[in-house]
């Protein structure tokens, strides 16, 4: 028994001790990452929750560049954090909500929605971690040459196989940018607008008319 | 070396946390808006996961399309979230029961 836990004691101290760079970074990212959401579901203000997605994101970017996936790292900084995050925040500076009756039914669904995701984690881990996606499965590959560009790869894959698809991505970012703006677009009656097509019609006699008057005598010197 | 297991158990842990999310912020709908997007998050890495493991750049482009839509759905959402308030002053959940029958 002792010697069966000094053995395992012995073998987590060897595997301690051969913690690469790579896997300090990685673990210590996936912590930030997984915190960082707690956080976002968890805070009590929309800004701050908004501050801590950007946390999320961020280091979800820097896991995404140890798997050298370094074009979708920087585009989901620039994307998200640059975008994405700056719309979000005004709008919840927009919207004028009253933060303490937000949290009213906090506690009321806690218990089922920590049952659910306890089931769900839990399922998830166990397949994951069932051995079919191992060192041994799946070997990590060597890194790529210094030379390599991971975005002329993908540049590469997105505009011969995938180019249909990616006009269709086009379609659907204009789809998204007449509907937000249709959708947010308001007509007040009551603020002076000009009417272009009014002011190109008129017509000198419209506007003008010419009174005459009769000079009085008495006026003149 | 790290497996592709541990990336994945990161996934899964993002997407139970956004479910969460979604459950516990009923009043919120910011918040679960956010949380979506951190679900997208969590199907994000496990594309990018497999697609370094398995050598292929077919899911890193999958990961560039989503990445598109989700844009454009946070766009939206957001938009209809301002309509939103603009007309029912509160973005409760519960206050939006005006289409039930």
């Amino acid at each position: 028994m002792r010697a069966q836990s000094r053995e395992r004691a012995k073998r987590m101290l060897g595997t301690a001790k051969t913690v690469t760079f790579l896997q300090l970074i990685f673990y210590v990212f996936a912590t930030v990452l997984v915190g960082a959401s707690l956080m976002v579901i968890t805070v009590r203000n929309p800004v701050r929750a908004a501050l801590f997605l950007v946390l999320a994101f961020f280091s979800a970017a820097c896991l995404w560049l140890t798997l050298e996936a370094e074009f979708l790292a920087i585009t989901l900084v620039l994307v998200y954090v640059g975008a994405v995050m700056v719309l979000f925040l005004f709008v919840i500076m927009m919207l004028d909500v009253n933060i303490a009756q937000m949290r009213a039914g906090f506690a009321r669904y806690l218990p089922l929605g920590l049952i659910v995701a306890l089931v769900m984690a839990g399922e998830l881990t166990l397949v994951m971690l069932s051995g079919e996606f191992g060192l041994q499965q799946a070997p990590r590959p060597a890194g790529q040459p210094a030379d390599y560009s991971n975005t002329r790869a993908l540049g590469e894959v997105i505009y011969t196989d995938y180019v249909f698809v990616f006009e269709l991505a086009a379609l659907i970012l204009l789809v998204a940018i007449i509907s937000a703006i249709s959708l947010t677009l308001r007509r007040r009656p009551q603020t002076r607008t000009q009417s272009p097509q009014k002011q190109i019609r008129v017509r000198k006699q419209d506007r003008l008319r010419v009174v005459r008057m009769p000079t009085s005598e008495k006026s003149k010197p | 070396m790290i497996p592709l297991s541990h990336y994945l158990v990161v996934g899964a842990l993002l997407f139970a946390i956004s479910v969460v999310g979604i459950f516990i912020n009923r009043k919120n709908l910011v918040i679960i808006l956010m949380a979506i997007e951190l679900l997208l998050l969590a199907a994000n890495m496990n594309f990018v996961a497999f697609s370094h493991y398995l050598g292929d750049l077919s899911g890193q482009v999958f990961v560039f399309f989503i990445l598109t839509v989700a844009a454009a759905e946070a766009a939206v959402g957001l938009a209809i979230l301002i309509v939103l308030f603009r007309t029912r002053r509160s973005i409760n959940v519960q206050d939006l029961d005006s289409l039930q029958g």
